[in-house]
């Protein structure tokens, strides 16, 4: 059962600024306001990382995600003046969309809580062990020739390709 | 600690507000702001099953770091694409694209 202590609050502090920062995304009529709304969200997620004990996710989090990502939208928004003159927020299919993700959270939940396979949600939900895979060994593995070089590597020629490719997608091409 | 399934509710509930918000919303800017959300809620799924299944292994970890890669390019090309939309189109509605309509 959930003890009141520390983690617990913290748990569900970061849960109130996940969750309502994801509201506030989808129901936010100015667009910079769903922005700042996304760095709350992104924010309560990096501190579960942190609970989680993975902090070197949690700065990642804080650094691409917020520092990189939410910046972005928010130079497209202003580039795009996509916060004004926008006569309805949501299309004319809202509550089709509104009852697939309610429908959809509570297939999830209740297939968390109430697993076909193992444990149930209640039971065997703590951690196997305290010993925890450090930084280091994320750095290793990330350039160790037997785990994950390959993949490092394709994924710094997809972020090459994707750079490239914004410049050339959003290049004004009416002046050449 | 907190149990697992309460971090799989917060990131379910995290996820099918980003599907409300992709599938309801008009303005392409908002849309890719879902999607973001989506790809966090997956994070935290993926980070939570790793600190409670196998945490001495690295593979979770390692996961999310390309999660986080695949957000990033998806963020910077998305937005590219908008701008140019908005370049031809002047607008950033999703229903005023419709060049490749049948």
């Amino acid at each position: 059962m959930l003890q009141l202590n520390v983690q617990t609050i913290a748990f569900f502090i970061f849960a109130i600024f996940a969750l309502g920062g994801a509201l506030g995304v989808v129901t936010s009529r100015n667009l910079i306001h769903g922005a700042l709304y996304l760095i709350v969200s992104l924010f309560g997620g990096a501190g579960f990382f942190v609970l989680l004990s993975a902090p070197f996710i949690a700065v990642v989090q804080v650094l691409v995600y917020i520092g990189a990502i939410a910046i972005l939208i928010i130079f497209a928004v202003m580039l795009t003046r996509s916060m004004t003159g926008m006569r309805e927020l949501f299309n004319s299919q809202w509550w089709v969309s509104a009852l697939v993700g309610v429908l959809l959270f509570i297939l999830l939940a209740v297939a968390v809580i109430f697993p076909m396979w193992g444990n149930s949600g209640s039971e065997g939900s703590q951690p196997k062990s305290d010993q925890v895979a450090t930084t280091q060994d994320l750095g290793v593995a990330l350039v160790d020739g037997n785990q994950y070089v390959l993949p490092f590597e394709v994924a710094s020629l997809l972020l090459t390709g994707a750079m490239i490719g914004a410049i050339v997608i959003a290049r004004d091409t009416t002046e050449d | 600690m907190v149990p697992l399934y309460m971090y799989l509710l917060v990131a379910a509930g995290m996820f099918c507000i980003g599907v409300y918000g992709v599938l309801a919303r008009r303005n392409a800017v908002a849309i890719l702001m879902s999607v973001e959300l989506m790809l966090s809620a997956v994070n935290i799924n993926l980070i939570a099953f790793w600190r409670y299944g196998a945490p001495t292994l690295i593979a979770g970890q390692v996961f999310a770091a390309f999660v986080f890669v695949i957000a990033a390019a998806e963020a910077s090309v998305g937005l590219a694409i908008i701008i140019s939309i908005y370049r031809t189109r002047r607008s950033v509605t999703v229903e005023d694209v419709n060049l490749l309509k049948g």
